[in-house]
């Protein structure tokens, strides 16, 4: 038996007795940064697919919900930072060891490649949009050079956009501090989840049923592939070392089970694909709470990997201290 | 690259905590934070016991996992030394360190809200000085020093007596060592 005590008084806020550095607007980020991602994804296929007869949503109109996305993200993120006046320093150097200052500078590239993404189909997705642009100087000539380079764009944002995806969960995985989150499946895993709640976004915008049927379809495609890369997930922690099996046992049994399965993958995973099942059949409001809890799965998630990863750690120390006896020094 | 290293006694360490209360003073460290810690480790079964001190901080890791997930460069070494040390006015605070430290020896300055850790008292090692912690440990179980000088007393004790670092399986590098 070992037993390790603090015996003087360590409580440093957000590290004692575990890790709560991150909470719910780190999740958020992730959440929105991957169905970003996606939406840039589905909208860069369908105009390489030539879809705009079939798919016209995606085709002409979703590109704009990126940017709205990934900026309600990025808002969470610097809700998140303690020191907030400093935010610029993520541009004032580039530390190639770090994934956090790799998606900085990813984002610089992101954001203008959105906005052409957005203009090469502004004219037939959002007419009055491009007729306000186009009364500014060089708008009219912007738009068209845009809309000319179409499909060059939409090859550029390919791979942006596999690399914002999957960087949302290399995010997490980076931290070898942390076993729970050292999987090298957490990238794929996170970009796969964020495709999955862009999917289901058309569905709830109430695009026609041919477009419909499309993402409800491919939306089954990647819950499957979610599912698979979790258990890949689940496997990589279960023939770990000691750490890693420690990280797999807080959902296992743990104090994370129940949320984990129960919370997120029954609700988040397992009924949406079978309600969109019964909502192909042609019970349409299947479909919409499926598309409903694919996106609560989505955040759900992220929601749980941050707050477990936190938890799973290297070093466990029982805490003799008691704040509540600081606190009362201090009145 | 000079190496420091804190070499501690855990034989003639007694977990009085005064190495807590000198880093408190000397680096002005705000009431309910610390930048080191006494651990009171018990090991077997009652009736054979053993138990041992452990004043810990950051391990100033040759290979600092804080240091290669700063996205700013906040996180730096020292003028070419295993020092690890934040830079307040490049931090963001976004704690990218601390999850990074399988040491969990990182914490947030509040309320201004950079990061803070144990910096070996670099303003008295650049002074010829050792850290607050090692100056004022009542039994003298606290070393400092240089560990790739030979002559110098943390690498003789490392070279006479048995010792080990915290979970060196993590690849860290950590420099502060116990003596058995």
């Amino acid at each position: 038996m070992i037993e390790e005590v603090l015996a003087t008084a360590r409580y440093n806020p957000k590290v004692d007795p575990s890790l709560g550095i991150w909470t719910w607007e780190i999740a958020f980020y992730l959440f929105l940064g991957g169905m970003a991602a996606g939406i840039m994804l589905f909208a860069a296929w369908a105009v390489l697919a030539r879809k705009q007869e079939t798919l016209t949503f995606a085709h002409d109109r979703f590109a704009l919900w990126a940017p709205i996305v990934l900026s309600l993200g990025m808002t969470t993120l610097f809700l998140d930072l303690e020191y907030k006046l400093h935010v610029f320093r993520f541009y004032t150097s580039f530390e190639p060891t770090s994934p956090m200052s790799w998606g900085a500078w990813v984002l610089v590239l992101i954001y203008p490649l959105m906005i052409v993404q957005i203009l090469s189909t502004l004219r037939a997705g959002y007419p009055a949009l491009a007729g306000l642009l186009e009364r500014i100087p060089g708008g009219r000539a912007l738009i068209d050079l845009c809309e000319r380079r179409r499909r060059l764009v939409a090859w550029l944002v390919i791979p942006l956009a596999v690399g914002l995806g999957i960087y949302t969960g290399v995010l997490l995985s980076a931290f070898s501090a942390r076993p729970f989150w050292n999987s090298g499946a957490l990238g794929p895993l996170f970009l796969v989840s964020g495709m999955s709640t862009a999917a289901v976004l058309p569905i709830l915008a109430g695009v026609k049923s041919q477009e419909r049927h499309f993402f409800e379809i491919t939306d089954m495609g990647l819950i499957f592939v979610e599912l698979v890369l979790i258990s890949v997930f689940l496997i990589g922690l279960a023939t770990g070392a000691r750490q890693h099996m420690q990280g797999l046992e807080l959902i296992t049994g743990g104090p994370y089970t129940q949320p984990f399965w129960l919370w997120f993958v029954l609700p988040g995973l397992l009924v949406p694909i079978l309600f969109e099942v019964v909502g192909l059949r042609g019970r349409r409001a299947f479909g919409v709470v499926a598309a409903l809890l694919v996106v609560y799965g989505g955040f759900m998630l992220r929601y749980l990997m941050v707050e477990i990863g936190q938890v799973s750690t290297w070093s466990e120390y029982a805490i003799q201290f008691d704040p509540q006896l600081f606190q009362r020094l201090l009145q | 690259m000079t190496t420091y290293a804190m070499v501690i006694d855990t034989r003639t360490c007694i977990g009085c905590g005064d190495c807590v209360v000198a880093c408190k003073n000397e680096n002005k460290v705000p009431a309910g934070l610390n930048r080191d810690w006494v651990v009171e480790a018990t090991r077997g079964e009652y009736p054979d016991l053993e138990m041992e001190f452990r004043s810990e901080r950051c391990n100033h890791c040759g290979h600092a996992t804080c240091v290669t997930s700063c996205p700013t460069g906040a996180s730096h070494y020292w003028k070419d030394t295993n020092i690890v040390l934040v830079a307040a006015e490049k931090c963001t605070g976004c704690k990218a360190c601390i999850a990074a430290c399988p040491y969990d020896a990182r914490l947030i300055m509040h309320p201004d809200g950079y990061v803070d850790k144990c910096t070996f008292c670099h303003h008295r090692v650049d002074r010829g000085l050792d850290p607050a912690c090692v100056s004022t440990c009542p039994t003298h179980c606290m070393h400092f020093g240089i560990l790739d000088d030979r002559d110098s007393v943390v690498s003789r004790l490392l070279r006479e007596r048995r010792y080990k670092a915290l979970m060196p399986e993590t690849g860290n590098e950590p420099h502060v060592y116990y003596l058995l």
